[in-house]
């Protein structure tokens, strides 16, 4: 929204993507952004942020398009980074972001990461608010029963994430839900290549469904 | 207090259930015509008017609210749909929206079909160096659409065309993000290749 209010979509229409990059830079550069950022070409990661946003929302909250398109706000920047390696090597299934990720250089994924990170919309929210309580009580107490460690202890009790474990707070419900069924089909699909996502199939494998959703609603709300 | 709410409830839901039965029984009904003098019979759509058959529901309603605001502003919307638009009920907006979209939509099939490739290639991957965004993440495999994004799918070549030019001519559309600035990068000849695929997708 930020980039595109009636005001600046007008000006911008009529003079075209060159001027339209220089008219977005400023907004971008407002925000918090490392010294070494400097040194690389304005322009560039404005406009890839943009097309980024294009998909995950305006502020990188995440977007319900045809499939949930996951908010990136906030999110680790070494979770980002392993994910987008993991597209292009395919430990990760996922034909869209195979293609974003294979055009994408480590420069820029790194000014990228760091630009999400910095984010902090709203949540969308949108999961069953009956089922948050629910959710909290296998987010912080996991299931003992099932064998489900507590999904605090790893990604932190506020669910912040850390490092190359993501940051779940204010994620879409339908993404937590969609990823976390299935979870063995979309992550470590290279054996002789093991990752992190390895630590989550017994985890997925044991909730239930209605758990699933329970926790993804909960999640949906944490800011 | 609650047994009333619930009666008016059910007496608006028996009233909405009425309203479009007989919108979908009496193709003739006032409001339904007024559509079809330039969607068409069927709402299969006449250049320039879209086929509105087979429609998201969401979209239909979002678009028509936005006409109704003066949102949506290219030259024909003001010419016909902010008129249109501008005594409909959010109840028969809901009603028409619900109705149109439950007609069986048929393809255009008028594009030109040397250009289909290149234009199946931008919607199903991108082109992420140019950056721009693979149409189908929100659009869906089939250009389907889902709640308030449109059906694509089989859609006439012209309209297409057009609304795809005119992301990058300063008109607006119901919302500000994200198609005028995808469509803005687009250029003449990829413009016409993804209006060609999408007027063949059933």
């Amino acid at each position: 929204m930020k980039f595109f209010g009636s005001h600046s979509f007008q000006f911008v229409g009529v003079v075209g993507l060159q001027l339209a990059l220089v008219a977005i830079a400023p907004t971008v550069a407002d925000r918090a952004r490392g010294a070494e950022r400097s040194a690389m070409h304005e322009s560039s990661v404005p406009a890839k942020l943009a097309y980024c946003e294009d998909c995950h929302g305006p502020s990188g909250q995440g977007f319900h398009g045809y499939f949930p398109i996951p908010r990136l706000a906030g999110q680790q920047t070494e979770y980002l980074k392993n994910q987008l390696e993991a597209f292009v090597e395919h430990r990760r299934t996922n034909n869209i972001m195979f293609n974003v990720a294979h055009s994408l250089s480590p420069g820029m994924i790194s000014a990228l990461a760091d630009d999400f990170q910095a984010l902090a919309p709203p949540p969308l929210e949108g999961g069953m608010r009956h089922l948050a309580p629910t959710g909290e009580k296998i987010f912080q107490n996991g299931v003992p029963e099932a064998n489900v460690a507590a999904c605090a202890a790893c990604h932190g009790p506020k669910a912040q994430g850390s490092g190359e474990i993501p940051r779940l707070a204010g994620q879409l419900p339908d993404y937590v839900f969609n990823k976390l069924i299935n979870w063995s089909k979309e992550r470590g699909q290279i054996p002789s290549k093991p990752d992190i996502s390895a630590i989550m199939s017994p985890v997925a494998h044991s909730l239930t469904r209605p758990q699933v959703e329970a926790v993804a609603a909960y999640l949906s709300y944490l800011k | 207090m609650q047994m009333r709410s619930s009666h008016t409830k059910t007496a608006a839901v028996a009233f909405a259930a009425i309203v479009i039965s007989v919108l979908m029984g009496h193709a003739e009904s006032p409001g339904i015509r007024n559509c079809s003098w330039c969607h068409g019979g069927s709402a299969q759509g006449y250049t320039p008017a879209p086929r509105l058959a087979g429609q998201r529901a969401g979209y239909i309603e979002q678009q028509l609210v936005s006409f109704g605001k003066h949102t949506r502003d290219s030259p024909f919307s003001r010419q016909y749909m902010w008129g249109a638009a501008a005594t409909l009920s959010p109840q028969s907006v809901r009603n028409l929206a619900l109705y149109f979209s439950q007609l069986p939509p048929r393809p255009a099939n008028d594009g030109d079909r040397e250009l289909v490739a290149v234009g199946e290639t931008i919607y199903q991957r991108g082109m992420p160096e140019a950056n721009i965004a693979a149409c189908v993440a929100c659009h869906g495999p089939m250009a389907e659409g889902v709640s308030a994004i449109p059906r694509l799918s089989g859609l006439a070549y012209t309209y297409l065309k057009r609304r795809l030019e005119q992301w990058s001519e300063g008109y607006h559309g119901a919302l500000p993000a994200p198609m005028p600035h995808i469509a803005r990068n687009l250029s003449r000849s990829q413009i016409e290749g993804l209006a060609s695929y999408l007027s063949f997708v059933k």
